[in-house]
């Protein structure tokens, strides 16, 4: 909302200098996103006269002047075609800073000839379009005087941010009331004419009464339209409004300053009543932006016989609005719902000052002053004589009365105010306050005591007010938030405990672990486009209104986002890409919190020592997820290998972990080729993802450690190597191998792998590291063959062969 | 007698003067071995008379301790000759880069968010988690935004498509964590609540998808004194700094009353905005933090506890913008793009764990 100072102050009479009065509005609620003096950047341009005027020797369209600013005579070279001698202009000295272009203008030599500074037309100095020649005053102006200050341009537009409860401060007498209560001045009263009408009021009827409850109406016949006059027109353009028509620019102006929208029809436009009724669906109307708008049964719009003239509240209709040609005008003075503007702007898409106002709440108690406000601008600006007001419907004037207890403010806000200060801040916001004292009755035998309290009623336009707390915040933001004492939260004793839940626990460790391996921790965007969930199996939720296509599903995983930000970093010269990602993935039933990793690339760099790049295998995700899985505290000895990971990978260089057959824990492995062809990626890129919430919570039961001392004996290590079928899975050999002899082997650890001569087609030799833990003696021979025996005897159960 | 001077003399001269490990050995046998000059003259004591031994036994004694430790001398030095010629043989060009891996790192998000949480536990605030994907009772309606409310236009909202007659959108703020706390516990309540947020907007300040971190207190007697201290404490504690200025301005949210909007002060450094100092002094200025307020009667109501004996204050304010104004970066989509070099540039080490000791602050 902006309004100019000398605005302000024709509601506001007050002493304050510009910073106190932009202080205080910020301090009560109405923030000052800017405040800019037009005059500022016009201070070196001032009134001068055109002494002489004599035509440039060496050229036909220049002219050389010699101009007085009110230090004597100045040349100046000139090529506007108005510039002659007795005209009285503006002028640019040496130094000054042209507004339009923000060329400094200097001393210098036009054609040979001397020039000391610029006679300026309105466009150079942004203040209009005309540059057909130099800006041509009366001829009595004071020369030698500041232009901007003579011509009424030192007026500061401010420009407020109006929170959506405050409809009253739409308008700038809202304003200079609330500056009013926050003692920056006094209020003026507003004046509201008396207009004598000189025949009924128009035929205007109200059939939606939901929408539009009150539709109050004067017409004024006999007008002239033409410009507004110069204080209008002036102030509407400071604040950005370009004026129209002396009829249009009247509903404008009245609408910022009394944030009261009207509309002004065209008499000769309207065929029969106006109504305020539903719009029917598909009925069409050309609205003043130019733009042709469907309406439906949920809008209200006003309408004659033959069209829709109106959307209520929000836009008038291009034919019926008044024109240069107009002579009888109705003036509408309306009263519409603001839920229903609300939902109507949204469908339409449509925002207008009036919406704005009316989405709000405008007062309903100010249609018939607003309406005789308007009507008298219009005949003392434009002539004509007006008619009787007609009142069609009523307008939804509330008359709330709200109990408060001045003690509720230090209750509430934590700020002591005294009684007869919290009176004066409502009622010079326009409450009413009615005092009642403490009682004591009895009732039915029972004492009842009731304290002492106010009445307080909510003036009209104070919509937003029904509560008591409404009458806290009004005093505490009058009084200043500043002066609320900063007050300590009371303290548990003691050390503060600890807070954060066994998920984020989880999350932060794995985050840190991932981080500590080296992966660079990355967010991605929660949605991804259609084409890219599919090709993780699909979301389950769509958004309806995304913002692009290509964020429009909620992932189902995590590696689309990855491997995006993967190919970017490709795509940016990066050799090697190693990135994680904690967020959620998003299904039907719930959230689910995951870690999800990419690695491409380069795994080593060619060094001097390494020799050639690495790439990364199957088993670096692997590695990644393993140590994961232990950060997030999953029993990762008991976990089981699995294939049978998603689609995204390779189907024979990936894998799950599982705890039991049906929790997967974790996927991992390869990615895909023509999943990572679709993300634009090549090379072996490898990824994981780790699915938090399926991890058991590790049940906390104190600090204590179970009894530990290490054996006394030292361990012994047996390798043995068993050929297998190629199919026997690793994991399957070594966990048989463990399970042999339960007590002694403490663990197995495969160490090699080998295909080729000496191992039959179609088997494999796998390696195997067992380790021996005796207990209190040291194993006899016998036990070691024992222990042999069980190893052999638990791989041929695997249809495995000692290696000779 | 002389002889014997004379014959240490020699031997030990010839030991000093062998060159070679094998020279020395030589020398050694000569004079210790079996059939050694030393050993020779060492075997002629036995035959003696004690008087004769006692008398030539000493100067043969000398001779052997003599050319034993001559022997061992030279040993010594012949071997770290041997050694020292060995190490130069070995030398390296140390300059040779050593294997440098990647570096990884923690996003600059999730590091404000555990700064977020360690400063919150000292103040006695758990962390509260909510769904994402919410319904628009708890997003709008619970929070005194009904249907029609201008403040549901201020919110660019994702919706998803109507289903069983509720309707589904992205959080559009973390308030909804408020309403769950607190339908789902008794009061007193002290919890923060962080995470992603969604908002159909985007530009360099703005992006449909950033981070928000939600503080909800409610028990009795709670004032707007209280929250003023809160936030002041907590900004304080978050820059590290003393001279942390805040500006309280009166504003508008549906679900507080009466509502503040907090706004920090800054100075010009360099061109940069330094957070701290009163932004009302020469080359300040103010930078908005956060939206807070006190609880809505109506939405303490809407959560089935009684305003009458409950009240309390909210407050919310972003991660990333947290993270801009005190760790310097101004792009805000560079949060979301996951390129490699701003995230080694803005992100931190592993180990930068935020502890009240050491310092919220990496």
């Amino acid at each position: 909302m902006k309004f100019t100072l000398s605005w302000l102050k024709t509601h506001l009479a007050t002493d304050a200098d510009l910073p106190t009065i932009l202080k205080g509005l910020t301090n009560i609620g109405l923030e000052v996103e800017g405040v800019e003096n037009p005059a500022d950047k016009l201070a070196p341009f001032r009134i001068a006269r055109v002494l002489t005027a004599e035509p440039h020797p060496q050229a036909d369209k220049l002219q050389v002047l010699t101009v007085d600013a009110g230090d004597g005579p100045l040349q100046v070279v000139c090529g506007a075609p108005n510039a002659r001698a007795g005209l009285v202009g503006v002028f640019g000295t040496e130094g000054a800073v042209v507004p339009v272009n923000g060329m400094v203008l200097k001393k210098t030599a036009i054609r040979g000839v001397e020039s000391n500074g610029m006679m300026c037309s309105f466009r150079e100095l942004e203040l209009g379009e005309d540059h057909e020649g130099i800006i041509e005053l009366n001829a009595d102006s004071p020369v030698g005087e500041v232009y901007a200050r003579w011509a009424g341009l030192d007026d500061p537009v401010i420009d407020v941010s109006i929170t959506p409860n405050r409809q009253d401060c739409m308008g700038v007498r809202g304003i200079a009331r609330d500056l009013a209560a926050a003692g920056l001045g006094t209020l003026n009263p507003i004046i509201v004419p008396t207009v004598e009408g000189v025949r009924p009021g128009p035929d205007v009827r109200v059939e939606d009464e939901d929408g539009c409850p009150a539709f109050f109406a004067r017409t004024v016949q006999g007008v002239t339209n033409g410009q507004s006059p110069e204080w209008m027109a002036r102030r509407l353009k400071a604040i950005g409004q370009k004026p129209i028509s002396t009829l249009v620019d009247i509903t404008n102006y009245l609408m910022i300053d009394l944030g009261r929208p009207l509309h002004v029809y065209d008499m000769a436009t309207l065929k029969g009543p106006l109504t305020a009724r539903k719009g029917k669906s598909g009925e069409e109307v050309l609205a003043l932006n130019g733009k042709t708008y469907t309406v439906d049964e949920t809008m209200t719009v006003i309408a004659d016989d033959e069209a829709v003239h109106d959307i209520g509240g929000i836009m008038g209709g291009e034919h019926s609005g008044a024109t240069d040609a107009t002579t009888d005008v109705l003036i509408e003075c309306a009263y519409f719902t603001p839920e229903r503007i609300a939902v109507t702007g949204q469908k339409l898409g449509l925002t207008s000052d009036a919406r704005g106002r009316f989405e709000r709440g405008v007062d309903p108690a100010f249609l018939d002053d607003g309406l005789s406000i308007a009507t008298d601008l219009v005949v003392k600006l434009c002539g004509g004589t007006p008619s009787q007001a007609t009142r069609a419907g009523e307008p939804p004037v509330a008359n709330k009365i709200v109990r408060y207890e001045p003690s509720q403010c230090l209750a509430l806000a934590g700020v002591y105010v005294r009684d007869d200060e919290q009176k004066r801040i409502l009622e010079s916001l326009g409450f009413g306050v009615e005092g009642h004292d403490a009682t004591f009755e009895y009732e039915d035998g029972m004492p009842v005591t009731t304290p002492a309290h106010w009445s307080v009623s909510v003036p009209s336009w104070r919509r937003d007010v029904d509560g008591w707390p409404d009458l806290v915040e009004e005093v505490v933001r009058i009084v200043g938030l500043d002066q609320v004492p900063s007050t300590p939260l009371p303290r548990a004793p003691g050390v503060a405990r600890p807070t954060a839940t066994a998920e984020q626990l989880v999350e932060r460790r794995v985050r840190r672990t991932a981080a500590a391996r080296d992966l660079a921790e990355a967010i991605n965007w929660s949605f991804i486009s259609e084409k890219e969930a599919a090709s993780v199996g699909g979301g389950d939720w769509t958004l309806a209104n995304p913002i692009s296509e290509d964020l429009k599903v909620m992932r189902p995983s995590l590696l689309p986002g990855l491997l995006s930000a993967t190919r970017r970093n490709m795509d940016r010269g990066a050799a090697s890409v190693r990135l994680f990602e904690v967020g959620r993935r998003y299904f039907a039933e719930k959230e689910r919190a995951t870690i999800g990793f990419v690695l491409a690339g380069e795994k080593t760099p060619r060094g001097w020592q390494t020799g050639k790049a690495q790439a990364f295998s199957a088993f670096d995700a692997k590695a990644e997820v393993l140590a994961l899985l232990a950060a997030a505290g999953a029993p990762v000895a008991n976990l089981q290998s699995f294939g049978e990971a998603s689609g995204a990978y390779h189907p024979g260089q990936s894998g799950t972990l599982r705890l039991g057959p049906k929790v997967v824990l974790a996927e991992f492995g390869v990615l895909h080729p023509s999943l990572a062809k679709q993300f634009g990626l090549t090379g072996t890129v490898v990824a994981g993802e780790i699915f938090l919430d399926a991890i058991p919570a590790k049940r906390k039961s104190g600090f204590m450690r179970a009894p530990y001392a290490p054996p006394a004996l030292q361990a012994v290590k047996r390798d043995f190597a068993f050929v297998v079928d190629e199919a026997v899975e690793a994991d399957a050999l070594v966990r048989a191998v463990k399970g042999a002899d339960k007590k002694a082997i403490v663990d197995a650890r495969l160490f090699d792998v080998f295909v080729g001569p000496g191992v039959d087609e179609g088997r494999k030799s796998l390696a195997i590291e067992v380790t021996l833990q005796p207990g209190e003696k040291s194993f006899s021979q016998d036990e070691l063959d024992a222990i042999s025996a069980a190893v052999v005897k638990a791989a041929e159960k695997l249809g495995g062969t000692l290696r000779g | 007698m002389s002889e014997i001077s004379n014959l240490k003399a020699g031997l030990i001269a010839d030991i000093n003067a062998a060159d070679t490990l094998d020279a020395l050995e030589a020398l050694r046998v000569g004079a210790m071995g079996k059939n050694g000059v030393v050993t020779g003259l060492l075997k002629t004591l036995g035959p003696m008379s004690p008087e004769e031994r006692l008398e030539k036994g000493p100067p043969i004694q000398d001779l052997r301790e003599s050319v034993t430790a001559a022997l061992a001398d030279r040993k010594a030095a012949l071997e770290q000759a041997a050694l020292d010629a060995k190490l130069a043989a070995e030398k390296i060009d140390m300059t040779l880069p050593a294997g440098i891996g990647p570096q990884g790192s923690v996003h600059p998000v999730s590091q404000v968010m555990d700064e977020l949480a360690e400063i919150f536990a000292d103040l006695g605030f758990s962390v509260a988690t909510g769904p994402e994907i919410e319904d628009d009772w708890h997003n709008f309606t619970a929070l005194n935004i009904p249907e029609t409310h201008p403040a549901r236009a201020m919110h660019d909202t994702f919706y998803f498509p109507d289903a069983e007659g509720k309707k589904m959108l992205l959080r559009t703020h973390t308030s909804p964590v408020q309403i769950r706390t607190m339908m789902s516990g008794e009061p007193p309540i002290r919890i923060i609540a962080p995470g992603r947020v969604y908002r159909s907007d985007s530009d360099a300040t703005h992006t449909p998808m950033f981070h928000q971190i939600e503080g909800l207190v409610i028990d009795k007697g709670i004032t707007l004194g209280h929250l003023k201290w809160t936030l002041e404490t907590f900004l304080k504690a978050f820059f590290e700094r003393d001279d942390i200025v805040l500006r309280l301005r009166p504003s508008y949210f549906p679900f507080t009353e009466p509502s503040v909007e907090v706004d920090v002060g800054y100075t010009l450094t360099n061109g940069q905005r330094v957070i701290g100092g009163d932004g009302d002094a020469p080359g300040g200025g103010w930078l908005e933090v956060l939206g807070s307020g006190m609880v809505n009667r109506r939405v303490i109501e809407a959560c089935g506890l009684d305003p009458d004996e409950w009240q309390g204050f909210a407050f919310g304010t972003g991660v990333d913008r947290l993270a801009m104004l005190k760790y310097g970066m101004n792009d805000l989509r560079a949060f979301f793009d996951g390129d490699l070099r701003w995230l080694k540039h803005y992100g931190f080490s592993a180990l930068d764990v935020p502890t009240l000791s050491g310092g919220v602050g990496a």
